[in-house]
């Protein structure tokens, strides 16, 4: 019998792989980023969810609680939010140039322009 | 995913990040839920708009059904799926990742920084030299952003005064 306890890492896995879909099946490069982005959260709920104790609070420190869950996902989560939207900027910034370049956002008009490729 | 209006995929996207914002509350990442509704919801929606305001806001139409994809991440997933039985589960006080480091952060960063939220003193002080990293990607991206859509308006300039 597999345990119930397990199914924050299939809502992982379901998120993961719905942004893996859109980023591999879509050819518009925005929305790639979309699914980068759902991708990444994924992975946010997965570290965060690492970090989660029965029965404790959040990490802060007060006379009436001595159970405190995992502070350290939540720091090495907080660095990834503010890194992911710092990548998400310049692939969209990237988008803005191919668009001036190429006129599309659409993957297979961008390579059917590029004679080399 | 159907969507060809990159505006409502957008607001989707807005909306989904604020969710997960919803679930890092339900469990216990208070911090982190702030930065995610902030950041994540707020200021990448933002950026998103303004790309598409640049750029076009609709898809076109895709020319052929794709299986390839679908069975690359139906395949995927279920070794994903697989991969997670043998993890510790929701909620195990006693999982690894919360008896290394976690037990003598939460003891002594009380006396030790003297900050009651104990994700601050970890991130500013225990693992300042991660936040010192992140500052600087963030630093790159800034340049790596301005270059980009800096040269092309210098190159408009010059285009305009021949």
């Amino acid at each position: 019998m597999i345990d119930p306890g397990l199914y924050n890492y299939w809502i992982v896995v379901v998120l993961m792989m719905a942004g893996f879909f859109i980023v591999i099946s879509h050819g518009n490069l925005v929305k790639k980023i979309v699914g980068l982005n759902i991708f990444q959260t994924s992975v946010f709920i997965l570290y965060i969810s690492f970090g989660k104790v029965t029965d404790a609070t959040a990490p802060i420190l007060d006379e009436a609680y001595s159970e405190y869950s995992n502070p350290l996902p939540h720091v090495l989560i907080l660095t990834a939010i503010v890194v992911g939207v710092a990548t998400s900027a310049l692939g969209l910034a990237l988008i803005v140039r191919i668009r001036e370049a190429y006129g599309t956002v659409e993957e297979d008009e961008i390579i059917a322009q590029d004679p080399d490729s | 995913m159907h969507l060809r209006n990159l505006f409502a995929v957008v607001m989707l996207s807005g909306i989904y990040s604020l969710l997960s914002a919803g679930i890092f509350v339900q469990l216990d990442a208070v911090d982190v839920a702030f930065t995610e509704a902030a950041v994540g919801a707020g200021i990448t929606t933002i950026l998103m708009l303004g790309t598409l305001a640049l750029t076009t806001d609709t898809e076109r139409p895709p020319v052929k059904r794709q299986w390839l994809p679908l069975a690359v991440v139906l395949t995927t997933g279920a070794a994903l799926i697989y991969g997670t039985l043998d993890l510790p589960l929701l909620g195990d006080p006693s999982a690894p990742a919360n008896l290394h480091v976690a037990p003598r952060y939460i003891e002594q960063s009380g006396q030790e920084i003297g900050v009651p939220n104990i994700v601050t003193s970890v991130l500013a002080s225990y693992r300042g030299y991660d936040t010192l990293g992140e500052v600087t990607v963030i630093f790159t991206a800034g340049i790596g952003v301005m270059m980009l859509l800096g040269a092309n308006r210098r190159r408009k300039r010059k285009k305009d005064q021949p």
